[in-house]
């Protein structure tokens, strides 16, 4: 069990190191770092400045290992737009974005687990056909478009809930709902698919043949079994919901990271896309980590491997 | 071979027919010109009326015409979405049967690499490319492409390692057949039907990123016409003109249904064993 985690957490710097040495190749095989790093308007001398400061004139294993060393400690340089430096602009949209991503991953789980386990032990009901719109619709909408109906139905026309921005509960609703839309669809599907599968096994009819109620054998006996591949996913899910947060907050001008480095993209903040991505980088390895461990501890089997 | 594709593979198999020859055909069934502006058509509700003369679909806030830029955003949607699985099928191809077929370190590297693009927040990858390179037709291909080799190589390497061991891939080693030789005579053309299945279950996906790029503003940059970046345009007027939106979004979503519903219909036609 101890080797097992330990080679998991070895895991981290190495994805770590990867993603880093990725955007030192992109930053170099694209140009000139020092002119993507300045504004426009820099003049000759400081791009000089500019490249003696990175050490542009060193060799390149040199110019990685510093930029890899400045990295680590939080230094991607100064914003070209807003003239702070890039981490401190990439962290003040953090908070925003954490909170987006919570709430989507509550509302999507509390939405998708009960339907797809009600889709299958009520199979071939309403409510199963109602599972498979969902899983199916979730899957084929662009995450953007059902934002934009949202906004269209919810605020638009009923006037119930905020168009954009953050501060109020309302603010929130139509974003996470948004957000977990695509989790929420995969979700569905899986957990129907899981219960249907462990629903078959004899153990379920020897539970139902002693006469256990029927919630018992659901919640007991069924879910704890089918949650395995239910949680892997959920895992994996993180990535997906990353891709969403940048979609989603740009629909409703949510000010969180997201938002933040497609702002810097298409403005050409170099600086804060590297810091964004740096940021995005931790947290994803961060949760991945923390759902493998999870599921180390849940699962017995995996742990005697 | 009895064809049996159900209700559902029709739906799919039909949506696509429909989309690819919306864009082969875009010019000449297309009712007005993609870009031609109009400001007396600013806007214009959808109506019907003459070809070429009402706007079916209404027009945008630069009055083109909805449906005629519909039509042509399909090809968009269908040279990225082909050319991305292109691209993530022959990476993932190459790299599965090589880890397969070699093994040893060269295998266990290459799958290694396999997780270690999964532990990495492909968007992000997206962006960077996109941030350092420019956007376009190429870079995007080029992205989503790579986004998605993983499964491909995955299956691929599981397939050579049964095949390894087949009677006749041990004949040709018999008679003498280099590695490389039995790699592409032998073991790839065995893996070309599944692969076309999971290239067209891909599909979809590939066109939902390729809309999410559009969208975000780092896709194919305008004037050429694409769905994601007309539902982008029409956000802005979202109160007055419900069309500019909802329509274009309708497309990628019948375009992405219809490449899943086509994908599992493939599946059970070409691999009975998995139904």
């Amino acid at each position: 069990m101890l080797r097992l985690v330990l080679a998991r957490v070895l895991q981290v710097p190495v994805v770590i190191l990867a993603m880093s040495l990725l955007v030192f190749v992109f930053l170099n095989a694209s140009g000139d770092p020092a002119q993507m790093l300045m504004p426009i308007e820099a003049s000759p001398d400081d791009l000089e400045r500019m490249r003696r400061s990175l050490g542009l004139d060193q060799p390149l294993y040199v110019q990685y290992w510093n930029f890899l060393v400045n990295a680590l400690q939080g230094d991607f340089g100064v914003s070209i737009r807003s003239r702070q430096p890039a981490i401190d602009t990439v962290l003040h949209a953090l908070p925003a974005t954490l909170e987006l991503a919570l709430a989507a991953m509550i509302v999507s789980t509390a939405i998708s687990i009960p339907l797809g386990i009600a889709a299958a032990v009520k199979r071939d009901t309403p409510i199963d056909t109602a599972a498979t719109v969902v899983a199916v619709l979730g899957q084929s909408m662009p995450v953007f478009w059902l934002g934009i109906l949202l906004i269209l139905v919810f605020s638009v026309t009923l006037h119930w809930l905020p168009v954009s921005g953050r501060g109020s509960w309302q603010a929130l609703i139509l974003p996470a709902v948004t957000l977990g839309w695509y989790m929420n669809a995969l979700m569905t599907r899986l957990t129907r698919s899981a219960m249907l599968e462990v629903l078959n096994e004899p153990y379920i009819r020897t539970a139902r043949a002693k006469g256990l109620p029927g919630r018992m054998i659901i919640m007991r006996h069924a879910f704890r079994n089918a949650r395995i591949p239910i949680i892997t996913v959920w895992g994996l899910q993180v990535g997906a919901m990353l891709t969403g947060t940048v979609v989603t907050e740009t629909v409703f001008s949510w000010p969180g990271l997201g938002r933040a480095s497609i702002h810097a993209v298409l403005g050409r903040d170099f600086p804060v896309v590297m810091a964004s991505i740096a940021l995005f980088t931790l947290i994803f390895v961060i949760i991945n980590l923390i759902v493998d461990l999870t599921y180390y501890a849940l699962d017995p089997r995996i742990r005697k491997v | 071979m009895r064809l049996k594709i159900g209700l559902k593979g029709a739906v799919g198999f039909a949506i696509m027919g429909v989309i690819i020859l919306m864009a082969l055909g875009a010019d000449v069934i297309s009712p007005f010109d993609p870009l031609r502006q109009g400001l007396r058509d600013r806007h214009a509700p959808p109506e019907l009326g003459a070809f070429g003369v009402a706007h079916w679909l209404g027009a945008d806030h630069l009055g083109r015409d909805i449906l005629s830029r519909i039509i042509h955003g399909a090809r968009v949607s269908i040279l990225v979405g082909i050319g991305a699985v292109l691209v993530s099928g022959a990476i993932g191809t190459v790299i599965g049967i090589i880890a397969g077929y070699r093994g040893g370190l060269t295998g266990a590297l290459l799958m290694r690499l396999a997780d270690m693009k999964l532990a990495m927040p492909m968007i992000l990858f997206a962006i960077a490319w996109i941030a350092f390179f420019g956007p376009g037709l190429v870079s995007v291909i080029i992205v989503i492409g790579v986004w998605g080799w993983v499964p491909y190589a995955r299956y691929a390497r599981g397939m050579v390692l049964s095949l390894r061991e087949a009677l006749f891939v041990q004949a040709s080693v018999a008679m003498g057949a280099t590695p490389g030789d039995i790699m592409v005579r032998h073991i790839a053309p065995n893996l070309i039907g599944p692969i076309i299945v999971m290239a067209t279950l891909q599909l979809g996906e590939a066109v939902l990123l390729e809309s999410v790029l559009s969208f975000l503003g780092v896709g194919v940059q305008p004037p050429t016409p694409t769905w994601g970046s007309m539902v982008s345009d029409g956000r802005s007027y979202i109160d007055t003109a419900w069309w500019t939106v909802t329509l274009p979004g309708l497309a990628i979503t019948l375009f992405v249904l219809g490449a899943n519903f086509a994908g599992d219909a493939l599946r059970d036609i070409l691999d009975p064993r998995s139904v």
